[in-house]
């Protein structure tokens, strides 16, 4: 039973993990990212770059292009115009499954669960997923049942998110904010090195949001990951975050640390003078 | 027709496959009136075409598709795949089951030339069928431009629910839609009538052609353009009619390739439209204010019933082997041997609609390369049947693979339309090769002989069965419970969920349609070694909309949905051969009604009595204990008093 720190069989960097120098090559870096839907440009010449076990966040009023950013990094999108870098290598002519088996997670706005699965299934697909070691000649010797690791593996990831409880529960009787944790949950199962979360506390009350934002330190301190969260909740992207990058209309309008960029007047304009 | 198809998809988001059934019905009904009740043609016409077929399009509307709008398409595919196996099989039933030579005609005699052009005469039936499907279009693009009806129509397509909050009837349009499509249903099949050389109530589905043109035309318009369909339909008649004049007869090409040639435009109009990949993704900005579709009833089971469900298993397996090896007479042995393949053969519909939740409507087909390659291994090449069994599946699940590479970019009605196309490709081309069905005689397979041991008998055949089955159903479990099934499991659920977890959704596939092809394959040479002759025809695509139906009505989500299906299937059928000859067919009809539940119950009504039968049980046991745990108390305090 390997480490459960380590996945994808690539160590991580043996130096702390919550320094990211510049001279080191970035965990993911999007470059120029463009996208067109039949005329409308969804997102212009948008760069970022996310570090080792860095947390970013993406913010921006609704329709910036959030999640079609996300749809680009996984691959869901593969008609975009610019280059995706991970750990330095370009992964723009790879499928979504491929690109999630690189270590890039995600979590859904619209959350896309497995409705005739219990919690804990969601969790063993992914671990079988993760481990890559099924293969048909092992179910037709009937040897395809989730193992004794695998089952571990996923009872952590329930204990992790808070989901022990419903464990046996199908999904399809859970309300939204425990299928966002399900959702947290199968993407943490992947051990995954970026951890793509789109509007992971829509759904939640505040106390369940608040145990999700110390979820979310936890995971990056522990297992190194870093992590991209899209999030309306600015209190919860304080929380998490180290540094955010504003969205509007598809264009990057700021970014740096969330105290300055909320003090930003063409932020203020944008973003927060519509809630205000 | 392909306007037809269009119309109703645009309005109601059903593709409905029961046009075929709409177009014989009417086509069936004027024929009756007009040459067996001598009315006059426009009596005949009116009654046909102005009501007979707008009251079916209605009551579909009003009994079924109303009460399912925001099921996904593969529901409601399935739906009208159960309505195109009902309705003409319901015809025989009421009106007997005689085959009718007397064709009668609309407008102008087709047996009259009328003018030559160029050097192609001119006939009734062409003049007939140009001037009034020209006159039909114009006057529904007239509809749909310039009137308030059409208006509506338009946005209904966009949106059911926006136009609601517009003050549009929605329902009312879309029953509207229904009755227009039906008419247009009944009179291409009273144009096409003349085709026909006679009309045989018991084989209803020879609207072939005219399905696979209808069907190219309006994947042609993206299933969106009424203009594009109509001229597309147009154009495909015209083309297949000057291939048909112009290649030398007798040639390999006229021969082999041109027979595929409609077939094969369809497949390639499927997949290369890239306007279609998107058809299934609502465009409704309101579609999320609908509830989801009902999940189906999961059966969770008592531990404690575990043991005496088992060991009643086993006593059930063991009490239809001796019985069948006993006291039952030698024609129900027959019977349920033919069940138990049957059952094999439906468990490659488990598999592949069941796990993989895709409608794939080729299965007789691959049953029938099965087949026939050991039919043809064992009858001209001297193999042993089980080894040319083995092969059949095997060659089978490399078909299967084409099949599944060939579609593997798509899903949902597109695969489904595909895998129609082919099974449609195999039995009017593949199979009528001497070299493949066996020609006019067919071929008449042998029964298997291991060693010493000869299965010729039916109760011997029978074991042999029975074995062969209880293997594949415990393969079946393991590779439903395993990694394939969980990650099949996974992309029914989300496909998008299932990618971004790293599943390669394309493999999943693949192997799913492999092991099905193959299966079904397998289960066919057995199958036909058990029915000695096969012909060409008996693998058919209406078997292929058969199976489907039958597997999803039991269940087909589970193994013995499948096993319950084939038994049910033939034992209903051996119970209709005691009854007039003109109920035939009745045991499609029931199935395909039982399918119209899917909508509902998408595990199928067997296994949702079972799971519902699983709570009651669970209910009892828990109150039981509940009054145990009650009583236990009490009980410990008297033993103490005394």
């Amino acid at each position: 039973m390997p480490e459960p720190t380590t996945g994808h069989g690539e160590a991580l960097p043996e130096h702390a993990p919550e320094t990211s120098s510049a001279h080191e090559v970035p965990l993911l870096e999007a470059r120029s990212i463009s996208v067109n839907f039949g005329g409308i440009l969804a997102l212009s010449e948008v760069s970022l770059v996310v570090g080792r076990a860095e947390s970013v966040g993406l913010v921006g009023p609704n329709g910036a292009g959030k999640t079609t950013f996300f749809n680009c990094i996984c691959g869901q999108i593969d008609t975009y115009k610019g280059q995706v870098l991970y750990a330095g290598r370009p992964i723009d002519d790879m499928p979504a499954y491929k690109r999630a088996r690189l270590g890039i997670a995600r979590t859904f706005q619209r959350i896309e669960v497995f409705d005739e699965m219990t919690v804990r299934e969601h969790m063993i697909v992914a671990e079988r997923a993760r481990s890559g070691e099924g293969a048909l000649w092992k179910d037709l010797l009937n040897m395809g049942g989730p193992s004794r690791a695998e089952l571990e593996g996923a009872e952590r990831v329930l204990e992790l998110v808070g989901l022990t409880e419903h464990a046996d529960t199908p999904v399809a009787a859970l309300s939204l904010g425990y299928c966002r944790l399900v959702e947290l949950g199968r993407a943490l199962a992947l051990e995954p090195r970026l951890l793509l979360a789109d509007e992971p506390s829509s759904g939640l009350d505040t106390h369940e949001s608040a145990m999700l934002a110390s979820l979310f330190r936890r995971v990056r301190a522990e297992r190194g990951t870093a992590i991209l969260i899209v999030e309306h909740n600015l209190d919860m992207v304080a929380e998490v975050v180290d540094r955010v990058v504003v969205l509007d209309f598809g264009h990057e309008i700021a970014a740096g640390p969330l105290e300055e960029v909320i003090a930003d007047p063409v932020v203020r304009r944008a973003y927060l003078g519509k809630i205000a | 027709m392909a306007v037809g198809l269009v119309l109703t998809y645009r309005a109601t988001g059903v593709f409905n496959l029961a046009f075929g059934a709409q177009a014989f019905t009417a086509a069936f009904a004027y024929d009756l009136l007009n040459q067996y009740q001598h009315w006059p043609q426009w009596a005949a016409f009116v009654v046909s075409v102005i009501v007979i077929s707008p009251a079916l399009g209605l009551a579909f509307d009003r009994f079924l598709f109303r009460h399912i709008p925001t099921a996904s398409t593969t529901v409601k595919v399935i739906s009208s795949l159960g309505l195109l196996i009902a309705i003409p099989q319901l015809i025989p039933i009421i009106f007997g089951s005689e085959q009718r030579h007397k064709i009668g005609y609309l407008w102008l005699n087709p047996a009259t030339v009328y003018f030559h052009l160029g050097s192609t005469p001119i006939n009734g039936q062409d003049i007939s069928t140009t001037v009034i499907t020209v006159v039909a279009v114009l006057a529904l693009v007239a509809v749909f431009r310039w009137s308030t009806i059409g208006l509506e129509m338009r946005a209904v397509v966009e949106s059911r629910r926006l136009s609601q909050l517009q003050g549009v009837n929605s329902s009312a349009v879309a029953a509207g839609a229904w009755a227009l499509s039906s008419a247009l249903a009944g009179l291409s099949g009273v144009l096409l009538l003349p085709a026909q050389n006679s009309l045989d109530p018991t084989a209803p589905l020879e609207f072939t052609t005219l399905l696979v043109a209808g069907m190219t035309a309006a994947a042609l318009a993206s299933m969106r353009s009424i203009s594009i369909a109509a001229i597309g339909g147009v154009a495909i008649g015209v083309l297949e009619n000057l291939l048909h004049n112009y290649l030398p007869a007798g040639s390999i090409l006229s021969t082999g390739v041109l027979p595929s040639l409609p077939f094969a435009l369809l497949v390639i109009v499927l997949l290369a439209n890239p306007n279609l990949r998107r058809i299934e993704e609502s465009s409704d900005p309101l579609s999320s204010v609908d509830p989801p579709p009902p999940p189906p009833s999961i059966a969770i089971r008592d531990r404690r019933l575990d043991f005496p469900m088992r060991w009643g298993f086993r006593a059930l397996v063991v009490a239809f082997l001796i019985s069948n090896l006993t006291w039952v007479p030698l024609n129900w042995v027959f019977v349920f041997q033919q069940g138990l393949f049957y059952s094999l053969i439906f468990l490659s519909v488990t598999l592949i609609t069941g796990m993989s939740g895709q409608l794939s409507l080729c299965q007789a087909t691959f049953v029938g390369i099965g087949a026939f390659t050991a039919g043809q291994l064992a009858v001209h090449h001297g193999f042993p049947v089980l080894l040319g069994a083995l092969v059949g599946g095997a060659l089978a699940a490399v078909v299967g693979t084409a099949v599944a590479l060939l579609v593997s970019r798509v899903s949902g009605l597109l695969l489904t339309l595909v895998t129609l196309a082919f099974a449609l490709f195999a039995d009017n081309v593949l199979f009528q090769f001497s070299w493949s069905g066996g020609g006019l005689t067919g071929l008449v397979l042998p029964r298997p002989q291991i060693g010493p041991l000869n299965f010729a008998s039916d109760r011997s055949y029978l074991v042999l069965g029975l074995v062969v089955l209880l293997l594949f159903t415990f393969l079946v479990r393991f590779v439903q419970r395993g990694t394939t099934g969980r990650f099949l499991a996974a992309m029914r659920g989300s496909p998008t969920a299932a990618a971004s977890l790293g599943i390669n959704l394309t493999r999943a596939k693949v192997t799913v349609f492999m092991l099905s092809a193959g299966l079904a394959g397998l289960g066919g040479a057995l199958y036909a070694s058990s029915q000695g002759p096969v012909g060409p025809n008996d693998f058919n695509y209406v078997f292929s909309l058969a199976f489907v139906v039958i597997v999803i009505t039991t269940g087909s989500r589970s193994v013995e949905g499948a096993v319950q299906a084939g038994m049910a299937y033939v034992i209903l059928t051996q119970i209709l051969t005691y009854l007039p000859s003109r109920v035939t067919g009745l045991q499609f009809v029931l199935f395909a009604f039982g399918a119209l539940t899917y909508a509902a119950h998408p595990e199928g009504i067997v296994e949702y009595q079972k799971s519902q039968w699983l709570r009651r049980t669970s209910r009892l046991l828990r109150a039981w204990d509940d009054r145990r745990s009650a009583r236990a108390p009490e009980a410990a305090q008297e033993a103490a008093g005394a």
